[in-house]
């Protein structure tokens, strides 16, 4: 029964973390229709950024803020330079320039940083709360990362339901045409999309580096497995992105736990293919599939 | 208000506006007519900057927007109503209305004024628009317009799908705009009929050329331009 807990717990933490990074490609996809593989490329290069404050003797909060200004920055400037001159073009296009961004992104911070991955302070005690004479596999940094991803999903919600600018984003993402006549900058709105998803992402990768250190590729697997919690909740939908998060986290927990974690890989492919064969659209898109 | 003068659009190889000329007046309706691909639609996304013009001018109150971008011809004052009706289906019927009034701020209209104008929409407020039937899109395309309080409007085959006593309400309710707030009013029809029995002038496009502009009540008298290029 401790085991279940535990292994319950572990994915709701590690899910968490899955959810802050697919809710960075979902709202990517509903802005642009692109998905971003260099997500977990950008998010690496600005836990590096953090990762380099801290070691210069700055506390873990400012290390989060450079990641997350950076994030910022990083988000734009790819917005503007490099996907505004796709966002036109076949789907094809976009793809192939988010893969180049990956394995630029990637190769530059091998060669600035080097490729041997670095440790990462976590933000709380990484020892697990002690119930009743019993440590759990739950961390008062766990708890901090799962309320983290909460706060952010809650803010989002509220920006794109109570403000005026998280409006003026659903039109744009909706239908940029029709935007556009309203006066709406739908190519800004592009921007910000960018710019938010970036900030999302940078922020899982400082929560979840202190687990899976700091390198070029340490983050490949969680941009698979955000990829996957994503299409499981709907590409489209960012509370899709939080509960696909949370439902893949728990089953790579159990996986992991009872039949090794070895075999985690191959359940997060068994989940993928099921949903693409039993409810391709997600358990909570918008859009429906067309039967042919 | 508005002026179009020898505007020629092209896709490619095909022009689909050649040479046309035409003026709305403030208060006033201009009504354009034609079959199927005459050009309207395409002179209609010209003049509100959705595709770009290969020569001619387009000015609004004497001012050069022939290559503006959409977003500042909007906060020029002109809004276009597009063919299809344009709602946005995954948004509220609150938040369509409110997203046309965003660049005006506080100068923007209510979404309260909106429903005294179309009752039917304010039971479906809350509603997201892909649940309305035709006539509703249509009317909340409308309101979203109006939130804005345009100068000019541009409407895009308001009647298409719709049953004939809606289309009269749209068509009275938007001489009744020309006439109270002094809108201009560049009206895109099929329904021949509909269009000239608010419209203070006709023109007729075949080809993307005009071929004639006249009163509603020539162009309704003139039996072979009717039958060639007006279906009635």
């Amino acid at each position: 029964m401790t085991q279940f807990l535990n292994l319950t717990l572990s994915g709701i933490s590690t899910g968490a973390i899955y959810a802050a990074v697919a809710l960075a490609l979902v709202l990517i996809w509903r802005a642009t229709r692109i998905v971003n593989f260099a997500q977990g490329a950008m998010l690496m290069f600005t836990t590096f950024l953090a990762s380099v404050v801290i070691e210069a003797g700055a506390p873990y909060w400012v290390g989060l803020l450079a990641a997350l200004a950076g994030a910022l920055v990083l988000g734009v400037v790819v917005e503007r330079v490099l996907v505004r001159r796709v966002e036109s073009a076949p789907p094809l296009n976009a793809v192939i320039v988010t893969l180049g961004l990956l394995v630029l992104l990637e190769a530059a911070a091998g060669m600035i940083w080097g490729n041997t991955p670095r440790s990462f302070p976590a933000a709380f005690s990484i020892q697990g709360f002690k119930v009743g004479g019993t440590r759990l596999l739950f961390s008062p940094n766990d708890l901090f990362v799962v309320l983290v991803v909460l706060a952010v999903a809650g803010g989002l919600a509220l920006l794109f339901r109570m403000t005026t600018l998280g409006l003026r984003m659903r039109a744009a993402a909706f239908a940029p045409e029709v935007a556009r006549l309203q006066g709406v900058r739908v190519g800004r709105m592009f921007t910000i999309g960018w710019a938010l998803a970036a900030l999302v992402g940078s922020l899982a990768g400082v929560l979840i580096a202190p687990s899976v250190f700091v390198g070029p590729n340490q983050f490949d697997s969680i941009l698979i497995y955000a990829f996957v919690a994503a299409v499981l909740g709907g590409l489209d939908s960012p509370l899709g992105a939080i509960v696909g998060g949370v439902i893949l986290g728990l089953v790579l927990s159990y996986v992991s736990g009872y039949e090794g974690s070895a075999l985690a890989p191959l359940a997060a492919l068994v989940v993928l293919v099921a949903t693409l064969m039993i409810r391709p659209s997600g358990l909570f898109s918008s859009t429906r599939e067309r039967r042919v | 208000m508005l002026e179009v003068e020898n505007l020629v659009t092209d896709y490619g190889p095909v022009r689909a506006v050649d040479s046309v000329c035409l003026q709305v007046e403030e208060g006033k309706v201009t009504a354009v007519l034609g079959a199927n691909g005459a050009g309207k639609t395409s002179l209609l996304r010209t003049i509100s900057g959705l595709e770009q013009a290969s020569s001619g001018r387009v000015s609004l109150t004497g001012e050069d927007i022939t290559h503006t971008a959409v977003e500042d011809i909007v906060r020029r004052g002109l809004a276009h109503v597009p063919e299809g009706r344009g709602v946005i289906a995954e948004l509220t019927v609150e938040e369509n209305l409110r997203l046309g009034g965003l660049w005006r701020r506080k100068q923007s209209a209510s979404p309260q004024d909106m429903y005294e104008l179309f009752p039917a929409l304010r039971e479906r407020r809350g509603k997201p628009a892909a649940t309305l039937s035709g006539g509703e899109r249509q009317m909340l395309s409308l309101g979203r317009a109006l939130m804005g309080r345009p100068r000019v409007l541009l409407l895009d085959e308001p009647s298409l799908g719709l049953a004939p006593r809606i289309t009269a309400q749209i068509m009275a309710l938007v001489r009744q705009l020309c006439d109270e707030q002094g809108l201009a009013v560049l009206l895109v029809e099929q329904n021949a009929r509909s269009a000239l029995s608010i419209a203070d002038t006709g023109v007729v496009l075949d080809l993307g050329r005009v071929v004639a502009t006249e009163d509603p009540e020539r162009l309704a008298d003139d039996t072979d331009l009717r039958h060639a290029y007006l279906g009635f």
